[in-house]
């Protein structure tokens, strides 16, 4: 979706304003938000590119407003509502002080927690797939814009830029948001020229290189 | 007005209205039996006092030594790691990108705040707000400028941006003056920001002083 989350390019954010010794968290809140939201991941009722999608789908003003554990919060509130973990009225009962009753065991355990994060879940795929482009080749991102999730960034949409690697096959995170297909894919690095994204007065031999699966790219030229 | 104004909620009068939210959530989790509260702990407890770009430096200050460990990880970024003992979420699958004195990569995600967290741990507020992902694909030498950075024009500025489950490092240029140090020594001037690709390594003025 063309969210406020498409942020690459635009204008009128402010300085980068980095904070010397910076501390992991800001507030305790934060530190909480962070665990139950990787917990209730290890319920398997969504995947990661669900819970993008459930962040980056909320009115822009709010996107831009909030911060980024207040984001991850309303994500994870959305995902539970609509995977009937709990209802929105119990969120609120909850609010109250109402308290629940236990009906389940969790599956994330503290003994699991060291392994589970240490092995992560990696999005390749070990299936062969044809491979439509190779490094070398002249391809322009097209351009579409689905409402539903998507990793093919606004700012190169219908640019021209030239393959650079192939990463192999991964998870193609459109349709993994949508119904949780695999719908396994070539992912490849394209790398593209500033001048061609931003115009001739950018720095001349400058690039940005992005990765694009075989589904957002057609041959240029 | 920019967004950035708005980068600190937590300053705003509904902070206590949000943490009441947090804290509420949390109990119906709990209550409910969806999350196990000493598993939280240890969430926390292992991203904000285990895993760090400490752990990135050390990556770094090996590829710095060793000429058979730097080929390795640039071809197979996730073993070379591995190696080392960082393995896991958000860096199942990585990539080193080496910086030279033609090409300077920084890293980025526009589109969220992807980042490699088993070798730099949590992102910084910084590479995960509005200005640093809005502008350094379409202004990456004045993003450089707002840390302090400024690198030659014939220096190609390589921005990747994030955008699959592929995680980047940069591998820094180890900074003239480091000759005979030790792993130890060098990861120490390793800084995350160099990780990133906003930041350069440069000896430490007292570290210079005392060769």
């Amino acid at each position: 979706m063309n969210g406020a989350h498409d942020m690459g390019g635009m204008h009128g954010m402010g300085p980068v304003e980095p904070e010397i010794n910076e501390p992991v968290f800001h507030a305790d809140w934060e530190r909480r938000v962070l665990a139950f939201t990787l917990a209730m991941g290890a319920w398997g009722k969504w995947n990661i590119d669900m819970s993008r999608f459930a962040r980056e789908n909320t009115p822009a003003g709010d996107y831009l407003r909030r911060s980024y554990y207040e984001t991850w919060m309303y994500g994870l509130e959305k995902l539970m509502v609509e995977h009937g973990l709990v209802t929105r009225d119990e969120i609120e009962s909850a609010v109250a002080g109402q308290r629940a009753e236990r009906v389940a065991e969790p599956p994330l355990t503290f003994d699991r927690v060291g392994p589970v994060l240490a092995t992560g879940s990696s999005a390749r795929v070990d299936e062969d797939r044809p491979t439509t482009f190779k490094p070398g080749d002249r391809v322009r991102v097209k351009n579409r814009h689905p409402v539903g999730h998507t990793r093919a960034p606004r700012y190169v949409r219908g640019h021209v830029g030239t393959v650079e690697q192939d990463h192999g096959v991964f998870v193609f995170p459109d349709s993994h948001a949508r119904d949780g297909s695999k719908d396994p894919q070539h992912l490849y690095v394209v790398r593209f020229s500033a001048h061609e994204l931003w115009g001739s007065e950018t720095g001349v031999k400058d690039t940005v290189c992005v990765d694009l699966w075989d589904s957002y790219l057609e041959p240029a030229s | 007005m920019g967004a950035g104004d708005h980068d600190h909620p937590h300053e705003h009068s509904e902070l206590s209205e949000l943490e009441l939210r947090v804290r509420a959530l949390e109990s119906l989790l709990t209550e409910k039996g969806y999350v196990d509260p000493a598993a939280l702990d240890e969430i926390i407890d292992t991203y904000e006092n285990r895993v760090g770009p400490r752990n990135g430096a050390r990556v770094v200050a090996r590829a710095w030594s060793n000429e058979e460990y730097k080929a390795w990880l640039l071809k197979d970024a996730t073993a070379a790691i591995a190696d080392l003992g960082y393995t896991g979420r958000q860096g199942e699958d990585m990539q080193v990108l080496e910086n030279t004195p033609a090409v300077h990569n920084m890293v980025v995600c526009t589109l969220c705040s992807c980042y490699p967290w088993p070798v730099l741990g949590l992102p910084p507020v910084w590479y995960k707000s509005a200005p640093y992902r809005s502008r350094v694909v379409i202004d990456p030498r004045g993003v450089l400028a707002d840390f302090g950075v400024t690198l030659p024009d014939d220096t190609e500025i390589r921005v990747w941006d994030s955008t699959s489950e592929m995680r980047y490092l940069v591998l820094p240029m180890r900074p003239e003056g480091t000759e005979g140090w030790n792993e130890d020594r060098l990861a120490d001037i390793v800084t995350r920001d160099s990780m990133i690709g906003t930041g350069i390594v440069s000896v430490p003025a007292a570290a210079a002083a005392a060769e």
